[in-house]
């Protein structure tokens, strides 16, 4: 059963910061609810007044700059998946939204309330470490850009200051010779492995330029694992393809990975290397389809 | 005692719902913490959606908001201000059932009902951005809604049949 709350619907981020301000712990943001008003009907977490954002005007435009795509954090996970910009430019991203939760909730759930929740199993941030995305606070006084792998402190826990806002995702546009996979693994509703990955190749397209993985729902939170990285930057396709079992196996160790009703560490440590190796895979052939192309 | 606890303490926040459902308009005060659910059940008596699982996973809740399908059972009644929601109860029209319905009767996937309105209303949905959906696409799109009494095959049938129905007087016009 839901308690009692009552309803506070700012029109703009300095109103919506104010009454964050004003009211400290008795107040949180309401997005979308797909996850707050869980753990409110559970009785795991009460507030007093829920701060509704969504009269707050264009939180919910996806755009296009010259350095990036720019995604409102209003944006629902199925209009995302639908938008023209993030399906040509991020195609992956729109993959990866056509397989969050189910189809209730990507209407209803949007991308800034995912990811101010962080909940440990959800897919975006696991994908927007592999993207080297931004996100913007906004708060009265003004707003601060924060790297990604800033963003998430904890299990359901943030950076975000008690008075901020998040109200803008930036992810920079893919350069040529790239390519992005996500893939996940779960028997429940939501995952017990998320693996992305970022690949770039050189000037020749012969061998790996950049590469970011990142490992999400196995641990506290989706993390960065520079080790598996470092081992595939420049080398061959053909070398990095060797060793993508090892950057698997770091990647698996640096994840964090606990034992719950997911599975048990073995288990998704395993699973990490099985997905790495597939992602590198999808990932080579992205590239090469974009160098041919 | 339970009255005490149900009655709305003074100076409770009411907010104004004005609303239309299955066609027809409703203007209600709600709490901030009320569902949609319990409002479409309760006070409006339209017990086809049911309560479930209660955590959005199984579908049972389902209406469609806008014609797009949530889980009335974790959507504060408030967002339904200004919006059209459509029940099970409104898909006849006429005492006529809904190709959909028809379907699920005449393919057997209609089992023991609890799922039922969810499933009918998710494929509606489904339908009108897809007419022509394949096997697959209807699995993914309906995987959300889970069915406890049998296997998915005879929904899928149904849900197949009913789009080549629904398919086919929008074929015969653009032949004519």
């Amino acid at each position: 059963m839901l308690r009692r709350f009552r309803l506070e619907e700012p029109e703009t981020v300095q109103e919506a910061s104010q009454l964050l301000a004003r009211h400290g712990e008795a107040a949180r943001i309401y997005a979308g609810g797909t996850e707050l008003l869980l753990v409110m009907k559970e009785g795991l977490a009460h507030y007093e007044r829920l701060v509704n954002v969504k009269k707050i005007p264009h939180l919910d435009e996806v755009k296009l700059t010259d350095g990036f795509v720019s995604i409102g954090a209003l944006s629902t996970h199925r209009q995302l998946l639908f938008s023209p910009v993030v399906r040509r430019h991020l195609p992956a991203f729109a993959g990866m939204e056509a397989n969050v939760a189910n189809i209730r909730v990507r209407e209803v759930g949007t991308i800034g309330g995912n990811l101010c929740f962080a909940e440990p199993h959800a897919d975006p941030g696991t994908l927007l470490l592999a993207l080297g995305a931004k996100v913007i606070a906004a708060k009265n006084t003004g707003q601060r850009e924060i790297l990604i792998e800033k963003f998430f402190v904890d299990a359901y826990e943030t950076c975000l200051e008690p008075d901020e806002l998040l109200t803008e995702i930036r992810v920079p546009r893919l350069p040529a010779r790239s390519g992005v996979a996500y893939l996940k693994f779960g028997y429940l509703e939501r995952p017990s492995v998320g693996v992305a990955l970022f690949l770039s190749l050189d000037g020749n397209g012969k061998s790996v330029g950049d590469a970011r993985i990142a490992v999400g729902c196995v641990g506290p939170t989706a993390r960065r694992i520079q080790e598996a990285e470092s081992l595939l930057e420049g080398k061959s396709v053909d070398e990095a393809s060797r060793l993508i079992a090892e950057a698997g196996a770091a990647a698996a160790r640096a994840s964090q990975a606990i034992s719950d009703l997911h599975g048990s560490q073995d288990y998704k440590e395993h699973i990490v290397g099985v997905l790495l190796k597939r992602a590198f895979r999808q990932a080579v052939e992205q590239c090469r389809q974009r160098v041919e192309g | 005692m339970m009255a005490s606890l149900m009655s709305k303490p003074r100076g409770a926040q009411t907010i104004p719902v004005s609303f239309i459902v299955n066609g027809k308009a409703y203007e209600l005060e709600v709490e901030p913490h009320e569902l949609l659910l319990d409002v479409i059940r309760d006070r409006l008596g339209l017990t086809g959606a049911k309560r479930s699982c209660d955590v959005e996973v199984c579908g049972a809740c389902t209406l469609l908001l806008d014609g797009r399908p949530v889980s009335a059972c974790t959507l504060p009644a408030f967002e339904a201000r200004g919006r059209q929601v459509q029940t099970i109860e409104g898909l006849a029209e006429n005492g006529k059932l809904h190709p959909l319905q028809q379907a699920f009767i005449e393919h057997g996937g209609f089992q023991c009902g609890f799922c039922t309105p969810g499933m009918i209303l998710a494929a509606k949905a489904m339908l009108e951005e897809n007419p022509d959906p394949t096997e697959e696409q209807i699995k993914h799109f309906m995987h959300g809604n889970i069915c406890r009494c049998t296997g998915y095959k005879k929904i899928i049938e149904s849900i197949l049949a009913a789009a080549k129905k629904m398919r086919a007087p929008l074929s015969a016009k653009r032949k004519s």
